[in-house]
């Protein structure tokens, strides 16, 4: 206990520099896919730590000041767009919301896995997402053509909020790269896909039946796939309960498989 | 893919504006293309916290309620600067595009019966609402408007409406190209044919033939540099590539928004919903100085007003001290845990990510901060740019023009789904009688010249600047002299350095050669573009000596509708030296210039009837380049239909 302390002391009075801040070794991953003369590699980068320092300010400081060709992404820069997913000392995160306080002066970035690199830490998330997307036909069915001159629908507030609940993934990826089955077996739905058939399942504006989900949802590329390792909720940014997602979706799996087995 | 390519709609922005656009022409069986700097649901449009408005009418606030009474704050939000029989059009279909919306899957927070609690300037209060209107669309209140009228789905309304939007784009199997860019217009005697392209996965650079072009890319906040609530994205380009035409005018450049409730220092948005729901502002002393200063709204005056306030009480001292500035307070304590949590969940995810606090235990530092660009592509009712057939804009990137001077909170997303089913239908109208005819010399023409200007980039060496360098120095003399408080000498300081920055352009050097999308060179690209925004931005509100919603000269404090009563509109061809500007009339008046009941400020009086100001609206806006639109103009407007709105509605006439 007492060497710990010592040990992190030294660190400490190591590492602050003169105006009271760390200096932070940025160790990143480096590889253009379209420059022949590029091979994947960890590139390291020093910089001084700044107060309430993020690494959206981190990652455009080195950028501007220290290497113009590293690519990486950020749009909002406030945590609602889902741009910045990258590997942060080997956990999927938003980066534009990691304060640099809350890591080790050594600071270790990857792009997210299971997507495909674009160069760096960018990745494209895009392709992935529409395609899941269109996968689960992720739009309302709904039962008849809007009509313009009605007044909505009456819904229970309770239920707004439960759709909306499930509606706040910002497709972000971060799930995904966390998922033991996502990152080995390319069909799978992976936690954001399953999320997405579970906020549609749960509208009642959607006149899709379990049984037309049955097929998206009941076989090891959906719910039955997961292997339970459950690390998708961990890192979910937004904090959905991902973990009630997979078994809402396999209660209404197993019950529409004993629906059609009576019949 | 091939280089030249051909589709009968080409949408170049893919928010709600762009999306909802490129929704109505694909119903109507067009083929549309939709470019996007980034996957779609990424578009800034997804940032938008609060609520949308739409004159529903359902909760007890909100009885009464109409679209009459809506078009009414708009106009005086505008501070008359808007066209009033756009502002009508808006009005009178937000409720459509809210319930439409409902239709399409967004889980809009609804109406509890019986009895709730609410923060009302100050005071809880109880309030019973209506059992018949259970489960119908909640209403939230929000900054200048009579009623409780903002329809939210907690506080990330944008998100939920981009990603049912985005889900109809799906269903309609529309071509999304995400990370793609537009670099200039492909155009010939007042007619556009498409755009040249730049793909940012791989650098490629193609060309894109379009019947119709649409420009949804959003504002130009980032011309404030890091002083915005805007995302990295919203760098003005489809404005920029408008302007680069010498044909289209921007409109009204210098009306600028700053939201009140930029988080200090890092200038995230924190939504007007805060104070809707009750939250106050603090100055140093912990005084609620809204109280004293806007009686009648207090917090919820119009946005340039509390943040002209704000200012004031940092210039008088009144502001707590920070390394990057003086602030305020928000303070949100009295909201409690379990509403900050659930209807202003986003705001609590904030201030716990970015401050590492729980805003039901401690204040949070706000200070105005760029939010909205009002100006934009000037266009007609119908979403058809001024001076050239086939292209259009919608949204943010647009001057529709609603907004005029000043923007209500809520209109805005309102506003891209209003316009983009609007302009929509006329955009599929336009490709279904029309063909893409162009020379292939045109179009190779526009092509080399962007290529031309890559390899200059690329080529050039010396000690130059570099871009980021310019970024910098531009955003500073934007919120330092075309900020919320603006005077000549200040602006035509800012004129003249941001003329010398816009002259280093030419010396700036890539340190980044790589093959690819090279966010250097992406970044150079769209830099000159930023410039002349900020530019015709400074030198219009160097012209306009009065103060008019955002645009506040401390020189000229009064409204001068005697002489202002008009639109900024400025040209200027990417080989022309300096901007051309010219004015026209706002538009049809309907409702008088007058008080807006909030930001008591004076103004020196039209000394015209309406009836001789509204005789040349339509031939003074024509010498401007307007094109003829579906209806005549005033088809829309019901003259009049206002008058007794407010009594109907138990509001005190003003």
């Amino acid at each position: 206990m007492t060497d710990a302390t010592e040990v992190s002391k030294t660190e400490v009075t190591r590492t602050v520099g003169a105006n009271g801040a760390r200096q932070l070794t940025f160790e990143i991953f480096r590889f253009n896919p379209l420059d022949p003369d590029s091979a994947p590699r960890m590139q390291n980068y020093t910089l001084q730590e700044e107060p309430y320092m993020t690494l959206y300010r981190a990652l455009n400081k080195i950028r501007e000041e220290q290497d113009p060709g590293l690519q990486f992404d950020f749009a909002c820069r406030s945590a609602v767009c889902g741009s910045c997913g990258m590997m942060i000392n080997g956990r999927p995160t938003l980066a534009c919301k990691t304060l640099t306080s809350d890591l080790t002066e050594t600071i270790r970035l990857h792009p997210l896995p299971a997507f495909k690199l674009i160069g760096d830490l960018s990745v494209d998330t895009g392709t992935w997402f529409r395609e899941m997307g269109q996968r689960v036909q992720a739009w309302v069915h709904e039962r008849e053509a809007f009509d313009p001159d009605a007044i909505e629908e009456p819904m229970d507030d309770e239920l707004a909020v439960a759709i909306y609940q499930s509606d706040r993934c910002i497709e972000c990826g971060c799930c995904v790269a966390s998922c033991g089955v996502a990152n080995t077996r390319a069909g799978f739905l992976a936690p954001a896909g399953m999320n997405r058939v579970a906020r549609f399942m749960m509208d009642p504006r959607d006149t899709r039946s379990a049984d037309d989900w049955f097929d998206v949802v009941a076989s090891d590329e959906g719910v039955f796939g997961c292997i339970g390792l459950m690390a998708c909720q961990d890192v979910c940014p937004k904090e959905l309960p991902l973990l009630e997602v997979y078994a809402y979706l396999r209660r209404r799996a197993l019950g529409s498989a004993f629906v059609r087995k009576r019949s | 893919m091939e280089r030249i390519e051909t589709t009968d709609v080409l949408v170049i922005g893919g928010g709600l504006a762009g999306e909802r656009c490129a929704m109505e022409a694909a119903a109507l069986g067009q083929r549309v293309i939709i470019l996007s700097l980034v996957p779609p649901r990424r578009s800034h449009s997804c940032a938008a916290q609060g609520g949308m408005q739409a004159a529903l009418g359902n909760c007890f606030k909100a009885a009464g309620d109409s679209p009459d009474l809506h078009f009414l704050d708009t106009v005086r939000g505008s501070d008359w600067g808007a066209d009033q029989e756009v502002a009508r059009i808006f009005s009178d279909n937000a409720p459509v595009a809210v319930r439409e919306l409902a239709h399409m899957g967004v889980p809009w927070t609804r109406l509890r019966p019986g009895s709730n609690q609410y923060h009302i300037k100050g005071e809880t209060v109880i309030i019973e609402e209506p059992a018949e209107k259970a489960g119908l669309i909640m209403h939230r209140d929000f900054g200048g408007t009579a009623k409780w009228r903002a329809c939210y789905a907690a506080a990330g309304t944008g998100h939920a409406a981009l990603y049912a939007i985005d889900g109809e784009v799906l269903r309609l199997g529309i071509e999304v190209r995400d990370r793609a860019e537009a670099l200039s217009l492909i155009h010939e005697n007042g007619q556009c044919h498409g755009a040249v392209t730049r793909c940012l996965r791989s650098g490629r650079v193609g060309a894109i033939l379009a019947k119709a072009t649409v420009i949804a890319t959003g504002g130009y906040g980032r011309i404030y540099g890091r002083y915005t609530t805007n995302a990295t994205i919203n760098e003005g380009t489809g404005a920029a590539i408008a302007l680069a035409t010498g044909v289209v005018p921007l409109g009204n450049m210098e009306a600028i928004q700053f939201h009140p409730t930029g988080l200090w220092p890092s200038g995230i948005l924190v939504t007007e919903g805060c104070r809707g729901d009750g939250g106050y502002l603090l100055n140093r002393d912990m005084e609620r100085f809204m109280v004293e200063l806007e009686p009648a709204k207090q917090e919820l005056a119009s946005r340039d007003v509390v943040s002209r306030h704000m200012m004031g009480q940092i210039r008088d001292g009144k502001g707590v001290d920070h390394p990057g500035g003086p602030h305020l307070w928000l303070d949100l304590r009295h909201l409690g845990e379990e509403h900050l949590t659930t209807k202003l969940r986003e705001v609590y995810e904030i201030c716990r990510d970015f401050l590492g606090i729980k805003p039901w235990e401690e204040l949070i530092p706000v200070r105005p901060t760029q939010h909205y660009s009002m100006g934009g592509i000037r266009v007609n009712k119908d979403g058809q740019a001024y001076g050239m057939r086939g292209l259009f804009a919608a949204g943010e990137a647009a001057c529709w023009d609603m907004h005029g001077f000043n923007r209500l909170g809520g209109n805005s997303l309102a506003e891209t789904l209003v316009a983009g089913r609007i302009v929509g239908g006329y955009v599929a109208e336009f490709a279904a009688d029309h063909q893409v005819e162009t020379e292939t010399g045109l179009v190779l023409g526009f092509l080399q010249e962007t290529e031309q200007t890559i390899a200059d980039w690329l080529a050039r060496d010396g000690d130059g600047p570099n871009v980021y360098q310019i970024r910098d120095a531009m955003g500073e003399i934007m919120m330092g002299k075309v900020g919320i408080f603006r005077q000549g000498d200040e602006l035509a300081a800012a004129v003249s350095e941001l003329s010398a920055l816009h002259a280093s352009l030419d010396t700036a050097v890539l340190r980044c050669r790589d093959p690819g999308p090279n966010p250097e060179l992406s970044f150079a690209l769209r830099l000159k573009g930023m410039l002349r925004l900020a530019l015709v931005c400074a030198k219009g509100a160097l012209a306009r000596e009065e103060s008019r919603g955002a645009h506040s000269r401390i020189d000229f404090p009064a409204r001068d509708d005697r002489n202002w009563l008009k639109r900024t509109l400025v040209r200027w061809g990417a080989e022309e030296e300096t901007p051309r500007f010219s004015y026209e009339p706002v538009g049809l008046i309907d409702l008088p210039p007058g008080d807006r009941g909030y930001g008591h400020s004076s103004h020196v009086d039209m000394d015209i009837s309406l009836q001789q100001y509204n005789e040349t609206v339509l031939a003074q806006q024509q010498e401007q380049g307007l094109l003829p639109t579906r209806e005549p103009m005033g088809a829309s407007l019901r003259p009049g239909a206002w008058h007794d709105a407010e009594a109907r509605a138990g509001l005190a006439k003003t």
